[in-house]
């Protein structure tokens, strides 16, 4: 492995007279589990020099975390590890738990994908971060190391740093939190940072920051970094150098712009192919069918050639080992890479990914996008308002405050139109929805639902709105009762509505069908299937009633890259052949432009941007909309690196006390340029939702970005 | 019981696809049957019921009729499990005995457990003035001392059917259980497959007798098993008030309480009608564990990852 990668400058320096920083040599990791031995890392080898950032990508239960752990000496004492792992010269492999404690203090530093259980609650974060400090050098005192915490906090952006330091990791917010771990992180002046998917908790416009916040503190440190992630998207911009795990093994390694553009090994190939693009819409997503392997007792041959599209016999019968692809800085583990690309090939990643999986990128023939207001509309939002109070006091409740979750939306979806609803967490998404899904009247403003004003509905109006709406819901494991087989849990609306039971088995073995899975699955129970087929299975439930419009509140969000493709072609094929209309929220914009027609930006319990997907997002005029899309990871290294990045300063104010004026005006960046007399209208007039020249675009901002200039 | 369950279905090879009848109650049902142990359990069951019930068609002694050439005889050909110290047969007493607290035992797990599971979901369920109203009741009867209602009622009850005891026992028994329930079913409701039950537009009640307390059957069932034996043991006490079983009629309660005074010097008295107690209970607990067991998708999952792995292995 001797990939080129960017370096820094200072890194580089360093280079010179040093070997690599972190050395793995075949590294093995086992864990005895009932069923046999787990072999969890099969011989991995690779090394970081300093400075460096190397990206460990894979998909749940590749290894990548679990080598990574070995690392850091955190693997339970019932783990057998063995191979080489050396710090510099150290040996880390066979220390105590104490050894290995002064040099997790000293020399490497981790930041887990929880912020939250990362800092102990009961103590300040600057308590916490001062600790970190005097761990590293005892000789700086107490006041010594409570001013350094403060300054360390003020490096890793945290906004008026003293006072910060005197607050509880509590008050924090997710993304603040992690910029504390990344603090403590650097007061050790650590050689080696280990970042185990240190965004994927946050929200997108957040993640950025703290990519920037880790780049920083390679800067400050002059660290080595292993980013350990499933998301290639963030990766891309960031990573010197890629290793591409599954099952237990590197199965691709190299520099990172040539495993993006190059990638040789079908995995990777298929990884790249299942991300949603943006600017890419319409195109059906390459999936990777079949689940990763057992760790138990693999068979012989290539692990990943159960689910490759180009498998041949050979692959079955001798696992193959990374090596290099000719003419080609990297490696790939396959025997057929040379078959595969013919050499000097200009052809893209997206299109050989499409070319290898033998899948159709032509777009889904969507239902003709007609005029949007001609089609009847199957739901009507109008000044929809939830308000939650804020209670006190066990006994005697009194009222202190008001979360203004949802405040005044107003959106319509037409017949077979799928509605995107994109924003952060806790910007009032979730709970415009349950307002919908509830049929309850609303505290304020109108529900229409296929033109029955929800409020005035009686109880039979309701039971036949609820037969037309239906949900799927974002956790597959929680939304369906891990206690019933699936058939009886597909099987319940039918039964619900009076369908008699060999009618209701027979459906349910239809809708199997239809979500592509096995009929004669239907008497397992949801234990016994993976992530996206219980998604599916939560499709095929929704499904069941023949609704005309589904409400999807991020369905694809806890799935792996190369499952949620899957399941976004099968959402996709199933509007188009059923006629379906679909709410779909999440806060994935890449998602979101693959399968909306129109979309709706939400923030603090307001529309900021509302109009067709194509406009709104290669045109969009809110300054929030703007830093979404800018905020997106983008798969592909060279526009990763050299794009503008709009990064969002702070986080989203308290929905309790909303900002006045424009609500975005605390975080927006068009706001912060202006001078006076600019910023009077924000801070004064809450902007209303105005059409821009495309008629049905809206925006809500009293500086809209005009088509064109930039 | 799982195991052979997901064979069935790999047997069939795949798009041959019958749809197979698989209700949750089938599949609980064949789960059950499978478990050898519980069945077993089951067994006893009826077994100590029959020979209870009948053991007057085939025993030469009834409980009433004192053997005046046998006082305090060890078991023995005549007597097998012996005879007290009035020359009454142990084994037709304990047999008169089992009729009654085998009911009883069985009855009152039934009824204080139901009362706990339906008033603990209820309160959690539907919160608001329901919940209030019921936990007050709760506190209210864990606060006040039940023997002591129990003895200010006792005149009421005297002279009334054995039967009564049944419910002023389940009626004393449920409380700590219904706050568990309604603690558990709290953090359930917030679950999606709940979420998703109620905006299907499920019944609330069906909701929470198909989705909420389903999760908990672990939990009621072993409430349940240990209030037979708790009941069984109770019931004695509760005697001593004066109304249920008097004597010369006895249950396993009043006869184990009898015995225990004379457990080392004449140990049949004592041994032979705990025995009895611990194996009902036992048999109840086996059965227990195996419809736990068939409700819960989750138990012996060593077992059925180990043969998954091995089928993938097959299949490759």
């Amino acid at each position: 492995m001797t990939g080129s990668g960017r370096v820094t400058a200072q890194a580089r320096e360093r280079d010179v007279d040093s070997g690599p920083l972190l050395s793995v040599r075949d590294l093995h990791v086992t864990f005895p589990s009932e069923a046999g031995p787990v072999r969890a890392v099969r011989g991995v080898d690779w090394e970081l020099r300093p400075g460096e950032v190397l990206g460990i990508v894979g998909e749940s239960g590749s290894g990548k975390s679990v080598s990574s752990l070995a690392i850091m000496g955190l693997l339970p004492d019932r783990a057998h590890v063995s191979g080489s792992i050396r710090l510099r010269d150290r040996e880390l492999i066979g220390l105590s738990d104490r050894e290995m404690s002064a040099i997790r203090g000293r020399r490497i530093a981790i930041v887990f994908q929880d912020p939250m259980s990362a800092l102990t609650p009961v103590y300040t974060v600057g308590d916490q971060v001062a600790e970190a400090v005097r761990a590293h050098d005892r000789r700086i005192g107490r006041a010594g190391a409570a001013r350094r915490a403060v300054e360390l906090l003020d490096l890793v952006g945290i906004p008026n740093p003293a006072a910060a330091a005197r607050a509880f990791p509590h008050e924090f917010s997710g993304g603040m939190r992690q910029r504390v771990v990344i603090a403590i992180a650097i007061a050790s002046d650590p050689d080696l940072i280990i970042a185990d998917e240190p965004t994927t908790a946050l929200d997108v416009t957040v993640q950025a920051q703290v990519l920037d916040v880790l780049a920083t503190a390679r800067e400050v440190t002059g660290a080595g970094i292993v980013l350990i992630t499933h998301d290639l998207g963030v990766v891309a911009g960031f990573a010197d150098r890629l290793l591409v795990m599954y099952a237990g093994r590197v199965v691709e390694s190299g520099d990172v712009d040539t495993v993006y553009h190059r990638p040789r090994m079908p995995y990777t190939l298929g990884l790249l192919g299942a991300i949603p693009r943006v600017g890419e819409r319409g195109r059906p997503l390459v999936p990777i069918t079949g689940r990763p392997p057992s760790l138990v007792d693999l068979p012989p041959g290539c692990p990943f050639a159960p689910r490759c599209p180009v498998a041949i016999d050979a692959c079955r019968t001798e696992e193959p080992p990374l090596s290099p692809v000719p003419g080609d800085g990297h490696d790939a583990a396959c025997i057929r890479v040379a078959e595969l690309v013919p050499a000097g090939s200009t052809e893209s990643t997206v299109d050989l990914a499409a070319r290898i999986y033998h899948h159709d990128t032509e777009p889904v023939a969507a239902p003709a996008p007609a005029r949007h207001r001609r089609r009847e509309a199957v739901l009507e939002v109008v000044d929809l308002v939830k308000h939650y109070p804020v209670t006190k006091g066990a006994i005697f409740r009194r009222t202190v405050g008001t979360v203004h979750a949802v405040d005044g939306i107003s959106f319509d979806i037409a017949e077979h139109e799928t509605l995107g609803l994109v924003g952060e967490s806790g910007c009032g998404k979730t709970t415009t929805l349950m307002q919908i899904l509830e049929l309850a009247p609303p505290q304020a403003g109108r529900v229409r639902l296929f033109g029955q004003n929800v409020a005035t509905a009686n109880k039979a109006d309701r039971r036949r709105l609820r037969r037309d709406i239906q949900v799927v819901f974002q956790d597959p494991v929680a939304s369906l009762d891990p206690r019933m087989p699936i058939s009886d849990i597909i099987a319940e609306p039918l039964r619900l509505y009076g369908m008699p039971a060999d009618r209701a088995r027979a459906r349910v073995a239809e809708l199997l069908r239809l979500v592509d899975m096995s009929p004669e699955h239907a008497s397992r129970y949801p234990a016994e299937f993976s992530g996206g087929q219980r998604q599916r299975v939560g499709i095929a439930r929704a499904l069941a009633l023949e609704p005309k419009l589904v409400v999807l509140d991020e369905p694809v969000s806890a799935l792996d890259v190369s499952v949620q493709a899957g399941v976004l072609n099968l959402l996709a094929d199933l509007r188009a052949r059923l006629g379906l209309s679909y709410l779909f929220v999440s806060h994935d914009l890449s998602v979101i432009q693959h399968v909306a027609d129109r979309v709706a930006v939400m923030y603090l319990g307001r529309i900021v941007e509302i109009g067709p997907a194509d406009e709104v997002l290669t045109a969009p005029g809110h300054p929030y909309t703007r830093a979404l899309l800018s905020a997106v990871p983008i798969p592909d290294p060279v526009v990763e690196r050299r794009r503008e990045r709009i990064v969002l300063v702070g986080d989203r104010p308290d929905p309790t006390n909303p900002p006045a004026g424009c609500r975005f005006h605390t975080r927006c960046f068009v706001f912060a340029g202006l001078d006076e007399r600019g910023r009077k209208p924000c801070l004064e007039i809450d902007p209303a939702l105005t059409p821009r020249a495309a008629a049905d675009h809206r925006i809500a901002c009293h500086y809209p970005q005009v088509r064109g200039a930039d | 019981m799982s195991i052979i369950l997901r064979d069935d279905a790999s047997a069939h090879p795949p798009d041959s696809a019958p749809t197979p009848r698989s209700s949750r109650g089938r599949l609980v049902l064949r789960r059950f049957r499978r478990n050898r142990l519980a069945l077993f359990g089951v067994l006893i069951i009826v077994l100590l019921y029959a020979a209870a019930f009948t053991y007057t068609w085939y025993w030469p002694w009834s409980y009433q009729v004192s053997d005046p050439n046998a006082y305090l005889s060890p078991p023995v050909a005549a007597h097998v499990f012996g005879t007290d110290k009035d020359g009454f047969d142990m084994y037709a007493e304990v047999m008169r005995g089992l009729q009654k607290s085998l009911t009883i035992g069985l009855l009152v797990a039934v009824l204080s457990t139901g009362t706990a599971a339906l008033v603990g979901s209820v309160a959690g369920y539907f919160r608001g003035i329901s919940d209030r109203a019921l936990m007050w009741l709760v506190d209210l009867l864990l606060t006040l001392p039940n023997f002591l209602i129990i003895a200010v009622l006792s005149p009421a009850f005297r002279g009334r059917t054995w039967l009564l005891f049944v419910l002023l026992l389940a009626a004393f028994s449920w409380m700590i259980t219904a706050r568990i329930v309604r603690g558990m079913t709290l953090s359930l409701k917030e679950q999606d497959f709940v979420r998703a039950a109620r905006l299907m537009g499920v019944p609330p009640l069906r909701v929470i007798t198909r989705h909420i307390l389903p999760q908990m059957s672990s939990l009621l069932i072993a409430d349940a098993t240990i209030n037979v034996g708790s009941a069984i043991l109770t019931e004695t006490s509760l005697s001593y008030f004066g109304f249920g079983v008097q004597p010369p009629d006895v249950s396993l309660g009043t006869l184990i309480a009898a015995g225990t005074t004379s457990a080392v010097t004449f140990p049949w008295l004592f041994f032979i009608p705990g025995g009895l107690l611990v194996l009902t209970v036992l048999a109840v607990n086996l059965a227990g564990d195996g419809l736990r067991d068939a409700l819960d998708p989750n138990s012996g999952r060593g077992r059925r990852r180990q043969l998954r792995a091995f089928r993938k292995t097959l299949r490759a």
